[in-house]
């Protein structure tokens, strides 16, 4: 049990209780050697708190205590105790402990002169040398007044058993019942113990029964001066603050997957710390659970221990409804690594609920627990005790380097992000923020998730579209384009209509190759017929050409021939000839 | 004077050390029996200071108490034992000719 360091300088010597949260209240337990009274009203947990007080003192400090009761025998305080979870006859066979029962009957009793209780004092010394008891406990003294009818001398011989007490320095419990109004006890009790004065109350409130603790007087010490709830559970008596009022937790720099892998690349690539919190909230319906139980199923597939806390559904609707997801949790179970413990918030005070998780983390050992939802949890309570009390549990699971995953319902605010952060105000104590929405688009809705915020690693800002299936959960991109942000089927359909589009185009492109080619091909047929044309052209201009040579030829032939002959026949020698 | 005694009385007297109230007790109950119980009775006194195993046994808290062992029922009267009657009554003498 640690003390808090303001009041470890000796100001008063104290003694342990070893109860949940009373030690760090009172800054470490109780005057040691004095007597301390508790007071409070009929069925509050003054004997269980007293009762508790001695166990631990002879089962934790080895300080040995007396018992000495007034109101119930051995038989049932040791039946009361047994439930939860101590052996007191045990204890007893082992000279740790000495019940003491005293019976006083009025119609028995006959006073016929002068008596004191010594008696009482000699039994009482008597059972503490026996064993060597250093605790001491009187519940409840104050049946003497009822017994004896000289009040008188009752007052006198009390404040001479406190003295006697205080004389021998045992540490003892006086308790005593709340009186009427403003009286701490009815009998005035606290006028023979000063030094410290603890005072208990049940209340109800909302048809929740709380109860309350409050260190009304410790004379010489800083206290805790709020109210505290307390609870008796399964373990005991446990006062909250359970764990220690300061922030100064280790943390781990261990990531451990969430068993989704492309969750785990939007953390960072390694998933979420060990020992930190995770809120999964949502709207109805957008797989906050589902990812709640990946993450068990995960945890407990490498070896670890889970705890799953229902608030909505039952275990067995639960396992049938993940495996539905292909997230098999029975043979975690039979394999004794996952235990759920379902139940109705309304069942339980908020404070008993935490006591209870309180009380199974301790006696489980998980690595992972699950809360689902914190929601329901907080359903019945006033919001400003809620805070505190999750803060606690926050707290509470930190020290034990345990995973908390919560998941909280964050009302149908599936359009916009008003209701994203308004839920019960723990969001700041909380490590990594995943946030699911519904997307309602093209006549249907889909999941999505992004990473709200996360603690120490690098993390996504994307949002991806969360998709639920019999193969289990797969996180896929959305279609980003232009300004729209597109999923599930009209995703589908984006992208179809983005495939053929693109078919299009290929097939756009070899159309306009074939025709360039086709062109291509009847140009050349042109450029080969114009050739043609013009060779044929150049043929015709040729054959013309040549044909005038020839003519030509022929021409001056003819005129040679005639002037030759002429000549021959005129000057017998030939004209033509000069005029070459 | 006689008394009708249904059985005989076996007396138990707790005292704790030689005090005023003890030894004032021890006297008065002496005086009481041998008035009114003559040979129908014994006395055991028991001093807690020496033996205080014993006083859980009889649920003993004040003293001196004087226990009725017999006849039954066990009854308890506390006090010094000065007040005659008041024993009488709680040890459930009755007086013939009162």
């Amino acid at each position: 049990m640690k003390i808090p360091a303001a009041d470890s300088t000796p100001s008063l010597p104290k003694s342990l209780t070893g109860i949940a949260g009373l030690d760090e209240i009172t800054g470490g337990g109780l005057p040691a050697g004095r007597p301390t009274l508790i007071s409070g009203t009929a069925g509050c947990g003054k004997t269980m708190l007293a009762m508790e007080f001695i166990v631990r003192g002879a089962a934790q400090f080895n300080e040995p205590g007396v018992f000495m009761m007034f109101e119930e025998n051995a038989a049932e305080l040791t039946a009361n105790v047994r439930s939860l979870g101590f052996d007191l006859e045990k204890l007893v066979a082992d000279k740790k402990i000495v019940l003491d029962y005293v019976h006083l009957e009025r119609s028995e009793i006959e006073e016929t002169g002068e008596y004191d209780l010594e008696g009482l004092f000699i039994r009482l010394g008597y059972a503490i040398d026996s064993i060597g008891a250093k605790r001491v406990v009187l519940d409840t003294v104050e049946a003497l007044f009822a017994g004896l009818p000289n009040h008188g001398l009752l007052r006198a011989e009390l404040r001479r058993l406190f003295r006697r007490l205080k004389d021998r320095g045992v540490t003892a419990i006086i308790t005593g019942e709340k009186g009427d109004g403003n009286a701490i006890t009815r009998y005035g009790l606290e006028e023979y113990v000063a030094d410290c004065v603890i005072v208990l109350d049940q209340r109800i409130q909302d048809q929740i029964s709380t109860r309350r603790l409050r260190v009304l007087k410790y004379r010489g010490t800083a206290h805790g001066m709020n109210e505290y709830p307390f609870l008796i559970g399964m373990q005991g008596f446990s006062v909250l603050p359970i764990t220690s009022l300061q922030l100064d937790h280790a943390v781990s720099t261990q990531r451990i997957g969430t068993g989704i892998p492309r969750l785990d690349d939007m953390l960072g690539g390694l998933g979420v710390y060990r020992g930190s919190s995770v809120l999964i909230s949502g709207s109805p319906g957008t797989g906050k659970t589902t990812i709640a139980a990946k993450m068990i199923e995960t945890a407990c597939l490498r070896g670890e221990r889970a705890l799953y806390f229902a608030y909505e559904e039952s275990t067995a609707q639960i396992v049938r409804n993940m495996r539905s997801v292909g997230i098999d949790l029975a043979p975690l179970q039979e394999q004794g690594l996952l235990e759920i413990h379902a139940s109705r918030p309304t069942l339980l005070g908020l404070e008993q609920h935490l006591v209870v998780m309180h009380d199974l983390v301790r006696a489980f050992r998980p690595t992972v627990v699950v809360v689902d939802p914190i929601s329901n949890l907080t359903m019945a309570h006033d919001d400003v005790e809620v805070k505190p009390t999750l803060m606690r549990l926050i707290d509470f699971l930190k020290k034990e380097q345990i995973t908390a995953v919560f998941t909280c319902l964050t009302g149908d605010g599936d359009s916009n992000s008003t209701l994203e952060g308004s839920q019960l105000s723990v969001t700041s104590l909380i490590d990594t923020w995943l946030l699911l929405r519904n997307v309602e688009n093209t006549g249907e809705r889909n999941r999505t998730i992004f990473v709200r915020k996360s603690r120490g690693m690098p993390h996504s800002n994307q949002v991806r579209e969360f998709v639920l299936s019999g193969k289990g959960i797969d996180l896929v991109d959305v279609y980003l384009g232009g300004d729209r942000m597109l999923t599930g089927s009209a995703r589908v359909a984006q992208e179809a209509q983005e495939r053929a589009a693109a078919t299009l185009r290929v097939q756009d492109h070899e159309r306009k190759l074939r025709q360039l080619d086709s062109n291509r091909k009847a140009i050349d047929a042109r450029i080969a017929a114009l050739q043609a044309q013009a060779e044929a052209e150049a043929e015709e201009v040729h054959f013309g050409m040549s044909q005038e040579t020839l003519r030509e030829t022929a021409t001056y032939q003819t005129i040679d021939a005639m002037a030759h002959q002429r000549g021959d026949l005129a000057n017998g020698v030939g004209g033509p000839k000069d005029r070459r | 004077m006689s008394v009708s005694v249904a059985a005989a009385f076996e007396l138990r007297l707790y005292v704790a050390g030689q005090t005023a109230k003890s030894l004032a007790a021890v006297t008065n109950l002496r005086r009481i029996c041998e008035t009114h119980l003559a040979g129908q009775y014994s006395i055991e006194v028991i001093d807690l200071t020496t033996s205080p195993q014993l006083a859980a046994g009889d649920q003993i808290l004040a003293v001196p108490t004087l226990v009725r062992r017999l006849p039954e029922p066990i009854k308890k009267i506390i006090g010094d034992l000065s007040n005659e009657q008041r024993v009488l009554v709680g040890l459930d003498i009755r007086m013939v000719g009162h």
